[in-house]
Formats: C-alpha cells, structure tokens, sequence
C-alpha cells in the first residue's frame, strides 16, 4: 500500500486487491473522453466492470449560489456557462422560468426569433455529440466533418448575437435585436447543407459501418422503466421507446403550431441514440425552414411590454421621462418578481432543462435551482456500466451526451 | 535560423547551414509545440474547435496530446475548481521540462465571472503561467496568437533551462 | 458604530426597499373538480394537508414523515413515474426550517405534480430512492449543498464538493466567496499552510488594479520590464507616435519600440 502525501494522495490510479481479485481503476478527471470532468472509479473483473462510480464535481462553480446574490438580469449571461454547447437553450429556459414568474409573455417576433435559435443551438448541439460520440468510438474523420458544419452555425449565431459560444442572445421579455440582413438566406442554405451532409456524409460514413455497429448496437442498454426512474430524459428516453418530448407535450414558444415528428427508438441502445440524434437535426432543420413565413408577418416588436419588470425601448427611455425613470430603477435595483416559486421545463438538446425560481418579491431570487438533464445521465452511468466491457464506457460516456458545465453547476 | 544558400553541385559537398545551439534548439522546441488537452470548461470546446477543420491547429506543428508525458505546453482552457486544482498541479508536475503553460479565458486567468467558494482565482495561485489568454470564450484566433507569442517567447529563451530565470513562482 | 450585517443570511440584499411596496403573489388557483389533478389530491387523501394549482402544476403540500407514503401513492395509484427533481430552500433565518419540494412527472398525462414539506433544522428526511432511482444523486446533491441527511439513502457522501470540505455552500449563512477555509483549500491541498504566505490571499476583487504589479497584465501605456520592482517610482517612457498622420515607413523619422517587452 503507498503511502498518502501531499502530490500523491490517497486513490492512486491503480489499486490491486488481492482478496477477490479486482483490479480498481481511476479514469479521469482529466481524460478526453471524458467529455470534460468526470471522473470514473471502475472496479474490474479482467476486463468487466463489476462496479462503477462516478465522481462529479470537478466543475462545480457555485451558479446556484451566484443565482442568490445576482439579480434576474445580471443572472442571465452566467446561464450560458452550464451547457455550454448551446447555450441559448439555457438562457432561454431560464428567461422562460423568469417570465411565467412574473406573468409575461414575449411578442410574437421574438418567439420566433427564439424558436429559431433554440433549433440552431439544437442542431450544433447535435453535430457536436456526432463528432465527439464518434471520436470516442475512433472515427476521426467523423469529427472533422461534424466540426466544418458546426462552424457554419457558430457563424450564424456570431451573426445574430456577437459571439461564437457563449450567446445570451435571449432576454427576459424577449430578444434584443432583431435578424440582420440576409440572415435568413444564410440561415435556409446552413439548412440546405446540413440536409445535404446528413444524408451524404455521416450517414454514409456510420450508418452502416461494420465497425460503426459493432462498437454501439447492444451497448448501453437502458429498459424503459429504469430510464424513467432514473431521471432519464430527452434522446436517452426517447431511445428507450418512450414517446416523450416537452416540445410536443407541453408546447412552449411556437412549438404548438410547427409541424415536426419526434423520433423514437425503441432499440434501447447507443446506436438507436445515435439514430435518434440524426433524425433530429433534420426535424430541426424542417422546423427552422417553417419559421422563415411566421417570421416575415410578424409585427417588429421584440421586448413584451411590461414597464413594471422590463425597460421601455430605447427610444422610449430617449423621450420620455416616466420610462426613463423606470429604467433606472431597473438597472440600479433589478426588477422585483411576485412571492412564489415556479418551475418550468424546457427540452434542451440533452434533456429537460428546468428551472425552480423561488422568489420573496426580492430584486435577488431566494433559490435558484437548475434541473439539469446530464446530472441525472450521470447517475445513471452507475447502472449501465456494471456489466459492460471496459471498452465500452467510452462508448456508453459518449452517447449519454453529458455536458459537465451543467453537471456540476 | 540563418541558412545559406548552398548549391550542392559546385560547392560539391555538404549542404551547410550556420546557426547558434540556441537558435536551433529554440527553433525545434517552438515549432512542435504539443499541448495537453486539458479542456476543463467551455474554453475547451474552442480548443476543440480550434484542433478542428476550420483553424486547423496541426498545421503549425501544435498536435494536441491526451497525456502529459508527451506535452510540452498544457493550456488550461475553463474554469478551474478547487476540487479540481490538486490534479492540475500533479498534472504539471507529470510534464517532462521544458515546459510551458497558456492559461486560456477569464476564469483560468483570474477566476472571472465565477467569483465564488468553488473557483480558483486565477491558476497562477497553483502553476506557472506563461501566456494569459483573455475573454470568456476566447475565439480559436485568440488561442492561435497565444501560441505564436509563446512561440516568440521560446525563441528568446536560452535553449539550456537552468539559464533562465522563470519569473513566475515555482514551487515544491 | 460598526454596520450592523446579519449573521444568519449573508446573501447580497436590495439596497433599498420601498417600505409601503407589498409584493403581488403569484397566481393559485383552486384544484378544479373532476380534472385529474382532483383525483391525485383524492387518491393521497388526508396526506395532503394543502393542495393548490399553481403555474399549471399542482403543489401538494404534506408532512415530513409521510413522504414516502406520498411518492408511494403517487407513482403506483396517479401514475408519476418520474422524479424530475428534488431539492431544499433554506428557511433557517425565518422558522428554522428547510423546505424540501419534489418534481414529479406523469408521463402519459403529461401533468407535473410538486411535493413541498417542511422539516427542522436538524431533522432528517427518508429516502425516496427505492422508488425513484435518480433521488440517488439528487439525495446526495442536497445533503452536500444544505447538510440534510437523508435516512436509507445507499451511499450518502459528498458529490459536488471534496469530502474533506466544511460547511454546506447553498445555506444563506454561507457567504458567497466562501468562508476561511474554502479561500485557503488548493493552497493547503498542494503546498501545505506554511506556503499561504507566500502564494498570498486570493483577490476576489474584480476591479483591483495593483500598479506595483509587473508580472501579470500589462499596463498598458507604461510598461516596464517583467518583474521590475516599481515600488521606489518608476522611469518615465512615453510613448511616441509617428508625427505624420498618414503611415510613414521611413525608419529615420519613426522611432522604434525596442525597449519594451
């Protein structure tokens, strides 16, 4: 047994027991198909894992903490650094918490501004769990590929809101800014590209790969049941045959009026996952083509109108004193919400994404929490990897999609 | 690194080419610089990107390695946290000299916008920075000029480790 | 006089209240008969002590101890079959109590139930996990955060922060920047207390500008040599521009920069 110090402490990498025969592992935290910082204890019979326990935390930033002593705006940029693979869907899940708190509902433009963007977010969401899931598995051309396209995105949305990444394009109330110039033909040829490469690039490439199917069909199987019981939610659930989706289930922003089909899968495994993450970047394409006539009549508005929460426009604070007024005391206090507590789901890329608002009518929430979908994906990886071979956790890792920014908060 | 021109076939010999160790042991060691990936945050997935189809980092000799026993330089790309800050340290340590490390965004840098009980404010509380890289994320661009300005930084390095004088805290 | 700061919640306040402002609430309706939120609230019976709907979920609110028996009923009987989420809010300032809630999904009627209870500051709470397994993490997630133990819980430890730390961060007496021990925590993990002299107190001031400071960032305009000691005063180096407006690349009448870092 080695002796504890200071650099070396107690878990070292290896750890033979002789008594049963298992050999104890240590992967992580820093390994690069780790998906960031998991990291993974594995108690191995030769090369079976008998026992897997996942340690999280090594990201762990204090955002609920931070939530409590920021106000509703401030709060709002910080949402970016949980997913951040796409992070308007978190400032959208958060804005969307906020204003069923306060009772608001944002104008018609901005909906489908956000629809549009939450779809975009989904798609680079999409390609980038394509790419990694794929270099993990050992197809390197792969990620190249994903990567060329996930650029052209970023650059729509660095179009649109300045950033590559990190977005906060959405406000509370609304969005800031409308769509530039041509934004929309740029965005309908990304749709005619991606279109394009699913079917001619990555499904050629993987679909029906020998080594491809080898390494996922039968890999990670999840029943239904034990999906559900262990908080599983977005593709992890819907590839193990359950027909379930926010979008379609409790319609928020323009969901209720797209036309769209959620996949399903009933495989149960990494590869129906993986199927089910093609099939829904074209279900996000088609929606995002839909948006282009709602967007074109609707009226220019952005913002909702609710002096009591959210500043006039900025020609209105130009012009008139009372709306002035009131941005100033919006800026320097922060808006004060209703008493109560709210939560509201959302389907991000990866899952439910929710949020639990709880207010006393302070400029500050009194309790944040973020309901994050790869936390519960992370506890689930203690079921699924009993049993396994030790070279499929990097598979299994890989196609549970977990993000470690909203995993440890 | 001087280089003559030599034409092989009247000076009917050896190609010749006239440099200082420095120079030559500087110039190999600034254009095979092989980072760590040690992607930690959202930082990472620039880093990534930039490792990608788009900036291409191969081409200026930077091939991202998974351990640290090949690395020379390791960029801390994200947020670190103090759970965390005990493996960073092992971590450099594990690297063989000479070594050198690009802290990548605001929150590596100084804490940034996680100004709370779980971040370290700042890596160079636990390592030894060379090149700090601003902006939260910084774009893959950023990231390509930190490693030409360590590249710069090497060149003016002496090639032999002892002679020059780390300024930053080295410790243990 | 010293200002008078709250011990019991450190968290950041409004610096000003309106003293005749009342906050509106938001809006509860009553559970509407014959929907099925009135057959949840039915099948739990006298479990429910207060039930309202609020946002398009139903808050149910009952006692600690009959948590259980609540989830119980609400997964086998109502058909909640998925624990979303689960969590504390931390009252100890006011009453002296957490208030725990719960986040349960029905899946084929799409209708979203919260559980809410309050327990004492000391008190612990069962483990729903044989029911719902993903109150495994969620369980160990809130003793981490708030210190609630949670009895029956398969593996209750720490999950987010190290297991050698103090304190429980999301309670309000916790402060935000941390307290002693959390500022010292990587510097006492990797070098030991005897280094906290030399690696020095963490700044967490973001605009703090150190102008002695000549090893970090750069000062823009008045730069010196990495590392200089500047304390004593420091030599003037202005910055020159070329006198001509447009670019002149003639290297007679520019100066060249080669002094500077």
């Amino acid at each position: 047994m080695q002796q504890p110090n200071k650099l070396t402490p107690f878990f070292e990498n290896l750890n033979f027991e002789r008594d049963d025969n298992t050999m104890v592992i240590n992967f992580g935290p820093q390994h690069p198909s780790a998906h960031g910082q998991l990291r993974l204890v594995l108690e191995l019979d030769g090369e079976q894992v008998v026992k897997a326990y996942p340690d999280i935390g090594y990201l762990h930033r204090g955002i609920e903490k931070m939530a409590e002593n920021m106000t509703y705006n401030e709060f709002l940029p910080t949402t970016d650094r949980l997913d951040y693979i796409a992070s308007t869907s978190n400032n959208y899940a958060y804005a969307l918490a906020v204003e069923k708190l306060l009772g608001i509902e944002a104008p018609r433009r901005a909906q489908v501004i956000r629809t549009m963007l939450l779809e975009l977010n989904r798609v680079i969401s999409h390609l980038f769990f394509i790419a990694t899931h794929a270099l993990d598995v050992g197809a390197m051309s792969v990620f190249l590929y994903a990567f060329r396209e996930r650029e052209y995105a970023m650059d729509l949305m660095e179009e649109y809101c300045g950033a590559r990444l990190t977005h906060s394009s959405v406000r509370i109330g609304g969005v800031p800014l409308d769509l530039p110039k041509d934004w929309i033909i740029n965005m309908i040829s990304f749709c005619d590209k991606v279109d394009h490469e699913l079917e001619h690039t990555y499904n050629a490439l993987l679909q029906e790969n020998r080594i491809w199917k080898m390494r996922l069909e039968d890999v990670g199987v999840i029943s239904a049941e034990d999906a559900l019981s262990w908080g599983c939610t977005g593709p992890m659930l819907r590839g193990s045959g359950v027909n379930w989706d926010i979008r379609k289930e409790e319609p928020y922003e323009l969901y209720g009026e797209l036309d769209f089909d959620i996949p399903v899968s009933n495989r149960c495994d990494s590869y129906g996952r993986y199927r089910l993450y093609m099939e829904e970047m074209k279900q996000s394409t088609r929606i995002l083509r839909q948006l282009v006539p709602m967007y074109k009549e609707s009226d220019p508005q952005l913002m909702a109108h609710a002096p009591q929460y959210i500043s006039a426009p900025k020609e209105e604070i130009m012009t008139q004193n009372y709306a002035l007024m009131q941005h100033f005391v919006l800026v320097t206090q922060g808006m004060r919400p209703p008493k109560g507590e709210v939560y509201v789901p959302t389907e991000s890329p990866k899952g439910e994404l929710g949020f639990y608002i709880k207010s006393e009518g302070e400029p500050y929430a009194y309790r944040l929490k973020c309901r994050a979908p790869s936390f519960f994906h992370t506890g689930l990886l203690q079921e699924i990897l009993v049993g396994t071979y030790i070279a499929d956790v990097v598979t299994i890792i890989g196609s549970t999609n977990i993000v470690f920014g909203e995993v440890d908060r | 690194m001087a280089q003559h021109q030599v034409n092989y076939a009247s000076a009917a010999g050896l190609p010749i080419a006239l440099t200082s160790v420095d120079k030559l042991v500087n110039w190999g060691r600034s254009n095979s610089l092989w980072p760590l990936t040690y992607g930690l945050a959202c930082c990472a997935i620039e880093m990534m990107a930039s490792g990608a189809s788009r900036y291409d980092f191969d081409r200026m000799g930077t091939i991202f390695r998974a351990s640290p026993r090949q690395a020379d330089v390791m960029i801390l790309a994200g947020t670190l946290s103090k759970k965390h800050s005990e493996f960073a340290r092992r971590l450099y340590d594990q690297m063989t000299e000479p070594k050198w490390v690009i802290s990548m965004g605001s929150c590596a840098n100084t804490g940034g916008m996680f100004n709370t009980y779980a971040t370290v404010q700042g890596v160079d509380r636990i390592i030894p920075v060379d090149i700090y890289l601003p902006g939260c994320a910084p774009r893959p661009e950023t990231l390509q000029y930190a490693l030409m300005m360590l590249q710069k930084k090497i060149r003016r390095e002496s090639a032999n480790m002892n002679n020059n004088t780390k300024q930053n805290l080295r410790l243990v | 006089m010293r200002k008078y700061t709250p011990k019991d919640n450190v968290q950041k306040k409004s610096y000003y209240t309106d003293r005749y402002w009342v906050a509106p609430r938001v809006p509860q309706t009553e559970v509407e008969a014959g929907s099925h939120f009135a057959d949840v609230v039915k099948a739990l019976g006298r479990k429910a002590k207060e039930s309202y709907v609020s946002v398009g979920q139903l808050v149910i609110h009952i006692k600690s101890t009959d948590n259980f028996d609540v989830m119980k009923t609400l997964k086998e009987e109502c058909g909640y079959t998925q624990c979303s989420e689960q969590s504390a809010v931390d009252y100890l300032a006011q009453d002296g109590e957490f208030e725990l809630f719960w986040q349960l999904l029905n899946i084929t009627e799409a209708k979203r139930v919260r559980v809410v209870t309050r327990i004492k500051e000391k008190e612990a709470i069962e483990s729903i996990e044989p029911l719902f397994r993903s109150a495994n993490f969620a369980e160990r997630e809130m003793f981490d955060m708030f210190g609630i133990k949670v009895n029956n819980h398969p593996f209750l430890k720490r999950i987010l922060m190290p297991d050698d730390w103090e304190g429980h961060p999301l309670l309000k007496t916790y402060p935000l920047h941390g307290d002693e021990f959390a500022s010292w925590y990587e510097v006492d993990k990797i070098f030991g207390k005897e280094y906290r002299d030399v690696i020095g107190p963490e700044n967490r001031d973001p605009a703090r500008i150190d102008r002695y400071d000549t090893k970090r960032f750069s000062r823009v305009g008045y730069e010196v040599p990495f590392g200089a000691d500047i304390s004593e005063g420091e030599k003037e180096q202005p910055i020159e521009y070329s006198e001509t407006i447009l670019v002149d690349y003639n290297k007679n009448s520019s100066k060249q920069l080669d002094e500077r870092r």
